[in-house]
């Protein structure tokens, strides 16, 4: 599965159906996360970053020219700075615990009180939501005030957009 | 052999980490710029999620019939990084459009070269 991710990664910088590849490529990452026992995260990203995402870029393609020219510096530099950073990280891997392993630090520290406390102190049996919405609360208050912010954002970015153009339109028109 | 497919999940997130870092640093379209940007967010969920899997678990939802759950702690977070990720995703859509009004191109060298002028 994961392979199947990579290659529809490496497709879409060669082809020119970005988006839709984009798109694809978030799918099979949901897929990914149904197979790492993530079903809640799976499922947001299936609506979110296939779906949401996907509809917006195509929104924004349909205002602005969709063909990319084609790269005026040679990609060598990046290219290098690329795999200096991939060897790097590569050889940090080397010391990280094994894939799947109970024992490993990060399964030992709170999650094993999550699943053996959460039913009995929040009465949800879904853990994630659980954490979420009770012990971990506040991170999610503070992800409402940055998708507001962000909304905020666009708004502020695109106001009169539509309008500008419209009147220079219009001012095309009578020119003609 | 053990030992090398024990750290596969990591490297499969590096490889997709270091693509969308080569689409931001090499590509000057500004969409294909945002594209590669999404790809690195999603290496990072996967770098958060692949430590939280057990061999053997399933989805952290309490049953009586299981009694080994993955962790459920990344899911969260991610749950969380996924939506501010839109919302970054968003924004940069917008300035996008702003850039392409303001100088009728989305291409990072010919505003530059613009702004030379």
């Amino acid at each position: 599965m994961m392979i199947v991710a990579v290659y529809g990664i490496i497709r879409s910088r060669n082809l020119f159906v970005v988006v839709m590849l984009s798109g694809i490529y978030s799918f099979l990452m949901a897929t990914v996360m149904v197979v790492l026992d993530a079903v809640d995260v799976a499922m947001t990203e299936a609506a979110v970053g296939a779906g949401m995402s996907t509809v917006l870029m195509l929104a924004v393609l349909g205002l602005v020219r969709s063909r990319e020219a084609p790269l005026r510096h040679s990609p060598i530099l990046p290219i290098i700075v690329c795999c200096l950073t991939g060897g790097m990280l590569i050889y940090g891997t080397v010391s990280l615990p094994p894939f799947g392993h109970i024992d490993n630090p990060q399964n030992q520290h709170v999650a094993p009180y999550y699943i053996e406390n959460s039913v009995r102190e929040t009465g949800s049996p879904n853990v994630v939501t659980a954490v979420l919405a009770s012990y971990r609360g506040y991170d999610t208050l503070g992800e409402t005030t940055v998708i507001f912010t962000g909304g905020i954002g666009v708004l502020v970015l695109l106001s009169g957009v539509m309008t500008r153009r419209r009147r220079f339109n219009n001012q095309k028109e009578s020119d003609e | 052999m053990t030992e090398i497919l024990a750290n596969l999940n990591y490297w499969v997130t590096i490889v997709l980490m270091i693509s969308g870092l080569y689409i931001v640093a090499a590509h000057g379209n500004m969409i294909k710029k945002l594209v590669g940007l999404s790809i690195f967010q999603t290496s990072v969920y996967l770098l958060f999620l692949s430590p939280g899997k057990i061999l053997g678990g399933t989805a952290p939802i309490i049953s009586k019939d299981f009694d080994l759950y993955s962790n459920p702690l990344p899911h969260v977070l991610i749950l969380t990084a996924i939506v501010v990720g839109v919302a970054t995703i968003a924004l940069g859509m917008a300035l996008v459009v702003r850039i392409h009004e303001a100088y009728g191109t989305i291409e990072d060298d010919e505003v530059h070269d613009m702004e030379r002028e």
